[in-house]
């Protein structure tokens, strides 16, 4: 039994070449994006009749840098943009890399169907809600809004670790991961559902897909955006430009040493091709067609590095960030 | 009259004590009912909403964004020759080191030492596991994230198991029948393949099933090392594909288990895909299931054949 191990191990060792020489495409990160990645990965394979094989894993967008710095993956998935530290990282070990968005993810502000007062909400108000100095002070909806009821306000929203709490209290509050820490957090946004939908007083916020899987439950809040307006989080009101500040923009980054493998360049084609049609269909919001066609424009001229520096930006226009001139 | 009173006395404390049996008897069913009604309560939940989603196609298809074309082919196969790569590694090594602790290893502190560490390592929670395959398998070793380095990190999870379970069953065999194989002149090794290891082997089984019941449900580890959540393809059969792949190509493949096909399914926004969870689920326990009769069917065929 124990030698017919040994003899496996060693026979699998040799024959390891054989399995590398298959083309196979490594894809990791953010969990937000992959729903889209995932719907690209099947109609992709499906194209190829299988000749090409496809990975996708969830470790996070920061796990999936961190792999993808190491030279483990063709392609990260990402719900922010890459950070300095990152950067860093990647320069270390001499990776270089392409940064495509792909898709807008609309954040949705959600109260229960039975809240009757709140209409819209302001990011004033939001902030009031959200901010660190809120903490054990800002327990009551009439504090936000004298007119509202003398109830409890119950919050929920995504963990620390996510991409989603990140945006959000940049956003709001200003600063990235700056938020009260006496909400009911959840990294499942299932969790967030069932929490908002049986509780008459609670508000939260989450990706548009579970606000939209879950319409008849919950009741999304028109956000005022800078202009004045109050607009209700829809895909065509993300693809106008009106849901701000709320709709972010997601990314894949393409190692620049991968995009020489004809395989990956295909794959990234396929995606930015086919990916506003998929993104629709998994609840995303598509990029404008001219976006994509520029970003594809980006990929082909291997125009490697960030359009952020290495930082969050909040209602920046996608059709900017791709004229921007990348840093590395 | 003295008498009398005497048994009454006595039937006095004999009722006593058969109320004490009778209340005791009622907790200890009230204790089991908790267990069991436990299990059959989820289980219960899970079939209504998972069997009617069962069907040849769900065994059959890879996962999709489509939450009724979505299927647990890579995630069944990932997960079967996961443990078969753990059931062929902890074994033989649980099996040896048990033997070894109980019939070779001389009786001090050293052997103390050991003893107590193995007793601990059951303990040791299985994330930690997991990162110390990340770092000696997935790296150090060069195994990737592969269904080898999974079915090594399983393996050692469950091996504390199979050696405490391999020493106990050897205890449990009669002191004489050791005494006996020695006094006809029988080395250590004789005694073991001979007569140890055939009457110990029913107790040594139910360790193995039991460990391997606890990692085919461990997620953690699995994550930790690089398990993938879409995967639309199989590792390559033995001698099929071009160029054709060797016997044992499958172990450096990229894979996914079933438990972490549920929890991607259960975080899905569409309800759909929670009813795909349940189906998956439930197929995870019946595999359990399967696992644990067949362990029982083979521990009642090798009891027949012993014969003292």
């Amino acid at each position: 039994m124990k030698s017919l191990k040994i003899a496996a191990v060693v026979a699998g060792i040799f024959a390891s070449a054989a399995v590398h020489a298959q083309a196979l495409i490594k894809i990791d990160g953010s969990s937000t994006v992959f729903p889209v990645t995932e719907a690209v990965a099947e109609d992709f394979q499906k194209s190829k009749k299988g000749s090409v094989r496809v990975t996708v894993g969830i470790s996070g967008t920061g796990g999936g840098f961190k792999k993808f710095c190491r030279g483990e993956t063709d392609i990260s998935d990402a719900s922010r943009p890459i950070l300095k530290k990152e950067m860093e990282e990647c320069a270390k070990a001499g990776i270089k890399y392409v940064e495509l968005p792909i898709a807008f993810d609309a954040l949705t502000v959600v109260v229960n169907p039975k809240n009757t007062w709140v209409k819209q909400l302001t990011v004033a108000e939001l902030k009031m809600m959200w901010e660190p100095g809120a903490q054990g002070k800002i327990t009551k909806w009439n504090q936000i809004n004298p007119a509202w009821p003398d109830a409890p306000l119950k919050l929920f929203g995504p963990g620390a670790d996510s991409g989603t709490f990140d945006y959000f209290t940049e956003a709001i509050n200003g600063k990235s991961k700056s938020s009260r820490g006496d909400f009911t957090a959840s990294e499942d946004d299932n969790v967030l559902v069932q929490g908002v939908s049986r509780d008459n007083n609670a508000l939260g916020f989450f990706g548009f897909a579970y606000y939209d899987e879950n319409k008849g439950k919950l009741k999304a809040v028109p956000i005022v955006n800078p202009k004045g307006k109050a607009v209700t989080p829809s895909i065509e009101a993300v693809m106008a430009g009106e849901y701000e500040p709320m709709a972010r923009p997601i990314f894949i980054y393409v190692s620049a040493k991968s995009m020489d493998k004809p395989e990956v360049k295909e794959f990234v084609e396929f995606y930015l091709k086919q990916g506003g049609k998929l993104a629709k269909e998994v609840k995303y919001v598509p990029l404008g067609d001219a976006d994509y066609k520029h970003a594809l424009d980006n990929f082909s001229k291997k125009k490697t590095g960030t359009a952020f520096g290495g930082e969050a930006e909040i209602g920046v226009k996608v059709a900017d960030l791709l004229k921007r001139n990348p840093k590395e | 009259m003295m008498q009398a009173a005497d048994l009454a006395a006595i039937r006095a404390i004999i009722t006593r004590a058969k109320r004490w049996d009778m209340f005791f008897s009622l907790l200890g069913i009230l204790s089991l009912m908790v267990g069991v009604l436990t299990f059959t309560v989820l289980f219960v939940d899970m079939a209504i909403q998972g069997v009617p989603r069962l069907s040849m196609d769900f065994f059959t298809s890879f996962p999709s964004r489509r939450a009724e074309n979505a299927g647990i082919l890579s995630a069944w196969v990932g997960t079967v020759l996961v443990m078969l790569v753990t059931a062929l590694s902890a074994v033989p090594l649980g099996v040896a080191a048990g033997v070894y602790l109980e019939e070779y290893a001389p009786k001090n502190w050293m052997t103390d030492i050991i003893e107590i560490n193995i007793s601990n390592l059951a303990g040791i929670p299985s994330i930690v596991y997991g990162l110390l395959a990340l770092g000696l398998f997935v790296y150090y070793f060069g195994f990737g994230q592969s269904i080898l380095s999974a079915g090594l990190t399983l393996a050692l999870l469950i091996l504390p198991v199979i050696i405490v379970a391999t020493r106990e069953s050897i205890r449990a065999i009669p002191r004489s029948i050791h005494e006996g194989s020695y006094a006809c002149g029988a080395t250590t090794w004789q005694t073991v393949s001979d007569h140890i290891l055939p009457y110990s082997s029913a107790g040594i089984l139910t360790g193995v099933i039991i460990g391997m019941a606890r990692a085919i449900g461990e997620t953690a580890p699995i994550i930790t090392i690089g398990a993938l959540t879409f995967i639309a393809f199989l590792p390559t059969a033995p001698f099929a594909g071009d160029p054709p792949a060797g016997l044992f190509d499958w172990i450096f493949a990229p894979f996914t288990v079933m438990p972490i096909q549920m929890f991607n399914w259960t975080s899905r926004p569409e309800a759909a895909f929670t009813v795909n969870a349940a189906a998956a689920g439930f197929v995870l326990v019946f595999m359990t299931l399967a696992m644990n009769g067949l362990a029982i069917y083979v521990r009642y065929r090798l009891r027949k054949n012993i014969k003292w």
